[in-house]
């Protein structure tokens, strides 16, 4: 099959490959990039797993073609933490409130999660929920993501070490 | 302080949420190739012919196989006679099973090389359901059966005396909908057999059980067979089937000499993931005047799909151990029958038959309600168990309580639900045609977890019901548990590492755990059946307690004390009431591998133990549950306007991680009780085989929680606890089910079978119009 050149920058670096017509941006991504934080949960593009930033919007990158991305900046999970390695509010809002457990749909969520802060800095429970209602978990039931979205709305612009000690979380005894 | 019962963040998070989480499609070791398979399009027919030499001629195709490629290696393991083959060779039997496997250097040239395989299909009539199933006439899927019925277990008794004898009795047959487990990471694996051996990576619950049936499968030895579970994306029972693609990967991995990788695309999931529930049960209740309950007969019939699972056979046995529930019932008949239909076969789903108890006896209870007009929490308060009555007997030889306080629970719900105000709201809007239907549901039910005791999972195929914890203190004075469990989302991680912290004196950052792999951890049966915490959580414990032994004698030569005088605690030994007169943990640890400085007699290296942890007794977490909905009087849509749960799962490592279990396990009954249900026509093609038929709920779907919770430890173990991860789905659905049935009683509705969909209750709505 004949490869079509695409140059997409992905995480603020440049990158430029030939590719088939027929890839994804997700198979872009996580196959010929290695970036494999971005996840596929589907094949109707339900589930929102896949879900990254394509010129600061949410998208799901299971319904864009690479060489639609060309041209295009892309943001994907291991692009947020700055280079020093320190979380966003959002990554971390997703660990105190227990946001995840088996952690699949979670870069999707917090892809999705980033975009609706971007736009709506300080959501109410039920926008948070409308805005994820095209990302599915099937681990926590919702309750304690829309908490780490909250989480995160409150802590906005600050950014958290990702050191593992027992750290108690918000409100604990 | 004591980290039990702290709300410590997990260690696992760092890794998920930076995208550095290893799941198995995320690997891709060089010269990798693409496994795909080609699935029947027919629920039931003869296979004529497979024609794969266009797809094998396309370019970057490395082998297409068929059933006769396979027909030197055993079928899946089964029931002897009606084993699932790895790809069907003469007869299918459901939509998506494998007719012939293709490997090709990526997934669009796999994708392709599926789409040119050409299979003939001679369409045979086919079975949907256990009632067609059983039909005098109807087709049999293996005729050597003679029939579809696979296994019946009859009644002992039909307690004619006592139904005879009742003041009143009722009836009920209900449907337990079929639903699809669909976790999000769908199964995968990742097979490399090399001359050293076979690695496979697999998103699985048990790797080691998988490494010892593998090795069985192809005679080779335990020690050249590593089977690794990396991140797994969520379970829930359905990744401990032993499924075609887990030893067609290695099969073709050896054949080719490349590592060869399978990742099911969502639509296969839906197809072949082995489904859960699909059970049918007629009920019969007596009971008095006064709602006491004095029989219960009941015969379950199971439908185990295309082929029947050992571990699928087995979801009866669950179902009527818990059938009593948290009552006592003096007589009791349980009957069931296990039954073949041209479905994807069935298995363990979150719950894994006891769910299927608990909505039975949890509706019975609220008919019986309903009959004598009282209220149903009083019908239940006159049944209950009660806290002195532990360890309490059941009818089923399987279920001695262990401990429990069914009042207790139900009054904490009583405290954080306002049920006065919920009822009086309901009165009003019955009159007022502007507001939808109120309706209040309760569950309050008791679950069978912690398979530890030996013989429990032995019965399912595996190698014991033990599960094995080691800890090895390194020279620094960090440590590495390594545990048999195999958790997928459940934080095993953290919580394990705050066992070993409590019960070392190591601080939990200093803790490291190891699993998933039957390279380094040492034995291992998995997690499923409630028991990581229960079972391998209490093998830490007593691993913890032998090493910490140990290292206080180092100590005590060291410090020249005794050692029952010493306590260890925040990285150091100190002797009691001298806080002066101390060593640190990784002075102990140091000199624990130089022989010059230990006690005489004591050989380097002991600061690190194994246990096979076992336990007596099941555990039998419970707890009390209250749904409110909403129901459109014109749309029929039903929606949860609040969720209140009281869990008693005994002691609680972490109270955040026990929560999220809790809150996924309800999110998951609740989208059984309204949502999900997988579908077939009667000729059984698949009409959910997609994320838009099969509604898994998304966040504006579900309700928020108001959680509480008491504790009564089981006397199974020093740790006392109970096990929670299926409590969730087992004690929900009924709850949401009563509390619909609840909004509808004024209409004469006395049962809805599951999904309750708007448009079941709009035709209710609509009858009594
Ligand atoms: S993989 Fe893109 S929406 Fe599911
Ligand atoms: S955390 Fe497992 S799917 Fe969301």
């Amino acid at each position: 099959m004949n490869r079509i050149p695409v140059r997409v920058t992905v995480n603020g670096e440049p990158t430029e490959h030939d590719v088939e017509p027929r890839l994804l941006l997700v198979h872009h991504l996580r196959e010929t990039l290695r970036l494999t934080g971005t996840h596929v949960g589907c094949d109707t593009s339900n589930c929102g797993a896949c879900t990254v930033l394509l010129d600061g919007e949410p998208v799901k990158s299971c319904t864009v073609l690479a060489v639609q991305a060309d041209g295009h900046q892309v943001t994907t999970v291991e692009g947020l933490a700055a280079g020093d390695g320190r979380l966003t509010a959002v990554q971390e809002g997703f660990r105190r409130e227990h946001g995840l457990q088996c952690g699949y749909c979670t870069p999707g969520m917090i892809m999705a999660a980033t975009g609706l802060l971007a736009a709506e800095p300080d959501p109410p429970e039920h926008r948070i929920r409308e805005a994820l209602e095209g990302n599915l978990c099937r681990c926590t039931g919702y309750q304690m993501i829309v908490n780490a979205v909250r989480w995160a709305a409150a802590h906005a612009g600050e950014t958290f070490d990702v050191a593992t000690g027992p750290r108690q979380a918000e409100g604990a005894a | 302080m004591s980290l039990i019962g702290a709300k410590v963040l997990r260690k696992e998070d760092p890794n998920l949420v930076t995208g550095r989480g290893s799941f198995v499609d995320d690997l891709r070791p060089d010269r990798c190739l693409t496994m795909a398979f080609v699935p029947s399009t027919e629920a039931h027919a003869r296979v004529r012919s497979v024609d794969a030499s266009e797809a094998a001629a396309l370019p970057g195709v490395a082998a297409v196989w068929t059933a006769a490629d396979v027909a030197h290696l055993p079928p899946c393991p089964g029931l002897p006679g009606l084993e699932r083959p790895l790809l069907a060779s003469d007869v299918v039997r459901f939509v998506g099973e494998p007719v012939a496997v293709v490997v090709a250097e990526d997934r669009y040239l796999a994708a392709d090389a599926v789409a040119a395989v050409v299979v003939d299909y001679e369409p045979l009539p086919a079975v949907v359901g256990v009632q067609a199933a059983l039909a005098a006439d109807a087709p049999a899927l293996f005729p050597a059966l003679g029939g579809n019925l696979v296994f019946e277990q009859p009644w002992e008794s039909d307690l004619a005396d006592v139904f005879a004898a009742a003041p009143r009795t009722a009836s009920l047959h209900i449907v337990n909908n079929r639903c699809a487990p669909t976790p999000i990471e769908p199964n995968a694996c990742l097979a490399d057999w090399g001359p050293s051996g076979l690695t496979l990576w697999a998103a699985f619950q048990a790797p080691h059980h998988l490494r010892n049936k593998l090795a069985e499968f192809f005679g080779i030895a335990h020690d050249e067979t590593r089977v690794i579970a990396p991140d797994v994306g969520g379970g829930f029972g359905a990744k401990i089937n032993l499924v075609p693609e887990l030893y067609l990967a290695p099969a073709l991995s050896r054949a080719l000499g490349r590592p060869v990788k399978y990742v099911q695309t969502r639509s296969e999931c839906l197809q072949a993931m082995y489904h859960g529930r699909a059970q049918e049960q007629d009920v019969d209740v007596a009971f008095d005047d006064d709602g006491r309950l004095l029989g219960l007969r009941f015969m379950v019939t199971q439908d185990n799909g295309g082929y029947p699972d050992p571990g699928g056979m087995g979801l009866p046995a669950l179902t009527t151990a818990m059938a009593t529930g948290c009552y006592k019932v003096p007589r009791v008949a349980v009957g069931w029958r296990n039954v073949v239909t041209n479905t994807t076969p069935v298995a363990s789903y979150r719950g894994a038959g006891r769910p299927e108890a608990t909505f039975m006896i949890e509706r019975v209870v609220d008919l019986v309600a309903d009959e004598t007009g009282l209220d149903p929490l009083e019908v239940r308060r006159r049944n209950f168990i009660q806290p002195d009555e532990f360890p309490y007997a059941t009818s089923s030889p399987l279920a001695v309580y262990d401990s429990g306080n069914y009042p207790g629970a139900l009054d904490e719900l009583l405290r954080i639900l306002d049920y006065d105000a919920v009822r009086q709201e309901q009165r009003r809007n019955l009159d007022d045609d502007t507001k939808p239907l109120i309706g209040v549901g309760f569950s309050t039910w008791v679950e069978i977890a912690g398979f530890g005791p030996p013989g429990s999972l032995e019965a399912f195929g595996h190698l014991g019901s033990w599960e094995s914890a080691q800890i090895r203190v390194q020279p620094d004075g960090s440590a590495i548990v390594y545990t048999g469990a195999s958790p997928h989302g459940q934080g095993t991680e953290t919580t394990f590492a705050q066992i070993a912290a409590d019960n070392l004196g190591i601080p939990f950052e200093r803790i490291s755990v190891r699993h998933g792999d039957t390279a380094t951890v040492l034995q291992g049966i998995g997690t499923m059946g409630s028991r990581c915490t229960a079972i391998a959580g209490e093998g830490v414990r007593a691993a913890a307690t032998t090493v910490l032994g140990r290292a206080k004698e180092i100590a005590a030569h060291l410090l020249e004390a005794d050692p029952a005088d010493l306590q260890a605690e925040d990285g150091a030994f100190t002797v009691r009431g001298t806080p002066a007169r101390s060593v640190s943990w990784n002075d102990v640890a140091w000199a624990s591998f130089r022989p010059l400085d230990l006690p005489e007699g004591m050989t380097p290296g002991s600061l690190e133990t194994s246990v096979f942890q076992q336990v007596a007794n099941f555990s039998f977490p419970s707890g009390a549950y209250a749904c409110v909905v909403e129901v459109d009087r014109h749309t029929g849509r039903v929606g949860v306007r609040g969720f209140y749960l009281v869990d008693d799962c005994g002691t609680v490592i972490n109270p955040l991680l026990a929560e999220g279990q809790v809150q996924g396990g309800i999110a998951q009954g609740i989208a059984q009780a309204l949502f999900e249900e997988v579908s077939y026509d009667p000729q059984g093609a698949l009409l959910t085989s997609t994320l838009m038929d099969y509604l898994v709920p998304a966040a504006p779907d579900l309700p928020g929680f108001v959680s509480s919770r008491i504790c009564t430890p089981t006397p199974n173990s020093v740790l006392g606890a109970k096990g929670i991860g299926e409590s969730g789905s087992i004690g929900s659905p009924p709850a949401v089910v009563n509390a619909v049935v609840d909004a509808l009683a004024h209409l004469g509705v006395r049962h809805v079978d599951m999904p309750v969909t708007p448009q079941k209750v709009w035709r209710l709505l609509e009858g009594a119009r």
